[in-house]
């Protein structure tokens, strides 16, 4: 009985001690891995699945821009004619002289 | 208003009006391809966002040193166009960003000190429209500082290493672009300019309503 386990463990050392150069030598023959520029991919090159399509990002950014714009003039005429209407409002109650 | 008034509010919607089909015709860039044409608003909006930060700077300085009321009138129309434009540049930048970087926002110098300041005159607002009495002048020193962060903004890729294209960029365009590029540059400093005219009226009309007013309770 202890000597079947002398055995095994010898087996499981030998094992070790031959499969790990076997080992090694599989992980030898793998390519190196790439250096991160090597795996860069223009743009243009990209798989259609992977391509971010420009032209909505481009309309949204300039309808942002004209609706900003177009908001803020907007925001401004408005205050320009309450701040008219409270001026002729004022001119009203104030007692002529 | 004044009698230009009229005539350049045509000129700068005509010219917005063109911007688009020069931009359309303009070469596509080489790298991005069509989401670079984002420049040709992104770039001029921040012109508007500088200018404006330094015109509230300066009116600031002005208010502060002889009290001047049109000064604070001029302080806050450039706060105001600080924040409007900021915010166009802050929401076109990362639409940008998307396609060219592959995220929509990053934690760079550039990136972040832009919105450092455009939140330091959001701050100048909300001091002007809940502070109370007296917050003029604290709204003022607000503004001063916000305008002295823009140097690091504007410098911050050549100063430091940054994901965001260096100031080197506008000097060295292509032709095709550079003539697109300073058209919209003028046409939204020409609006800068008629904002500023509508938006001081108001202010000042605003004051005329609160000296009405002091004149009715007398």
């Amino acid at each position: 009985m202890k000597r079947g386990r002398v055995g095994w463990r010898i087996l499981l050392i030998w094992v070790l001690l031959a499969g790990g150069p076997a080992l090694a030598s599989v992980d030898a023959q793998q390519p190196p891995p790439k250096a991160a520029q090597d795996e860069f991919v223009p743009l243009d090159q990209l798989p259609p699945q992977e391509q971010l399509p420009a032209a909505p990002l481009l309309i949204a950014a300039y309808s942002v821009a004209w609706l900003a714009v177009a908001g803020y003039l907007f925001s401004i005429w408005r205050r320009l004619d309450r701040v008219d209407r409270d001026i002729a409002e004022v001119g009203r109650r104030l007692p002529r002289t | 208003m004044p009698r230009i008034f009229l005539p350049l509010t045509l000129l700068v919607a005509a010219m917005f009006a063109y911007a688009p089909i020069m931009i359309a015709g303009a070469p596509i860039e080489s790298t991005m391809f069509l989401v670079q044409k984002i420049f040709y608003f992104h770039v001029p909006s921040w012109f508007v966002m500088f200018s404006g930060a330094f015109l509230c700077a300066g009116a600031s300085v002005r208010y502060l040193a002889k009290g001047s009321r049109e000064a604070d009138h001029y302080a806050v129309t450039g706060a105001e166009l600080a924040v409007v434009f900021g915010l166009i540049g802050l929401i076109t930048g990362p639409l940008w960003a998307r396609k060219a970087w592959g995220v929509w926002w990053e934690w760079d110098v550039k990136l972040t000190l832009a919105l450092v300041v455009w939140l330091t005159f959001v701050a100048y607002m909300l001091l002007r429209r809940y502070g109370g009495p007296g917050s003029e002048k604290l709204a003022a020193g607000v503004g001063i500082f916000g305008a002295a962060n823009i140097p690091f903004v504007y410098y911050s890729v050549n100063w430091w290493r940054t994901i965001h294209p260096k100031t080197t960029v506008v000097p060295t365009l292509g032709p095709g672009m550079r003539g697109t590029f300073w058209f919209c540059v003028l046409a939204f400093m020409l609006l800068m300019v008629l904002i500023v005219a509508a938006r001081v009226r108001l202010e000042r009309q605003r004051a005329l309503v609160d000296e009405l007013y002091l004149n009715l309770e007398d």
